[in-house]
């Protein structure tokens, strides 16, 4: 797994991210615990809710956070930025396989992806891949035109990146 | 912030979805080139590398000038600069997540607990 992916600049402590095809995009990362422990820390979602939204998004916060995590569940995340408006992402839950993979919807927009995130047991680490694809080519577009502008608040890119991230 | 007038991406997504016009990028990257030349690298008709090139000039990713008979390529000044920030950004979110989980990890390590 020192497999060296092309980014786009930055510190390199293992998070890679790529685009593949013109649908799909797809984050890699180690961590020293074996699956199940990741997969909790992704499945409970009195933990999950502990790192979705980073400390370092200013002002965001998690409302709200159903997550019924098996197959045909259901989940839904509220978020705040300190108004009385919240952002919601839901969808359901495609397939869940405990501590291997979980796949789910993303319903919130017109044309929602379908994420995949694996669990791979790498001699007690895990490798966590989390894949994205877009129903077509134009909705990665939509994604990637409603963030690509780079913006003067990370408050603000941050807002712009959550609804085509949360799942 | 300056704002640019940038083609629509779809645009420029569209230009790279064909390997002989990711190939001609590749080459651009390398230095300029007439349209003549790139013809022959990529063994292709002038007719056809015009159409290529066209595609990549229309999506900002080349610009080209003539100069007497022989009109020149170069990369566009905007490259991949757009879909460069949106991976960039995807990346520091779930680098400060990752960061995040590894701590909570760490945690339920420490707990021992695995059930």
């Amino acid at each position: 797994m020192t497999e060296q992916v092309e980014r786009a600049g930055g510190t390199q402590n293992g998070t890679s991210v790529e685009r593949r095809g013109d649908r799909e995009l797809l984050v890699t990362r180690m961590f020293n615990a074996p699956p199940s422990t990741v997969y909790r820390a992704w499945s409970q979602p009195e933990l999950f809710q502990r790192w979705w939204v980073p400390k370092s998004a200013p002002g965001i916060s998690l409302v709200s956070c159903d997550m019924d995590v098996r197959t045909g569940g259901k989940y839904r995340l509220e978020f705040g930025a300190g108004g009385s408006d919240t952002m919601a992402f839901y969808g359901k839950y495609l397939e869940v396989v405990p501590n291997e993979r979980i796949v789910w919807t993303n319903d919130e927009g017109e044309e929602g992806a379908i994420t995949t995130v694996t669990f791979e047991d790498q001699g007690g680490k895990t490798l966590l891949v989390f894949h994205e694809i877009y129903p077509s080519k134009e909705a990665l577009v939509e994604a990637l035109q409603g963030s690509a502008v780079a913006l003067p608040e990370q408050l603000e890119q941050l807002d712009e990146l959550l609804p085509g991230l949360i799942g | 912030m300056v704002q640019y007038l940038d083609p629509p991406l779809d645009l420029s997504f569209a230009a790279l979805s064909d390997a002989t016009r990711r190939g001609i990028i590749d080459q651009l990257g390398r230095g300029e080139a007439s349209i003549t030349s790139l013809a022959d690298k990529f063994h292709m008709t002038l007719t056809g590398m015009k159409k290529h090139v066209q595609v990549l000039e229309r999506a900002g990713l080349v610009v080209t000038q003539k100069v007497g008979r022989v009109r020149t390529c170069k990369l566009g000044k905007r490259g991949l600069k757009a879909e460069a920030e949106w991976i960039e950004a995807h990346r520091k979110l779930f680098e400060a997540r990752f960061e995040a989980l590894d701590e909570i990890i760490n945690e339920m390590n420490r707990e021992g607990s695995d059930d």
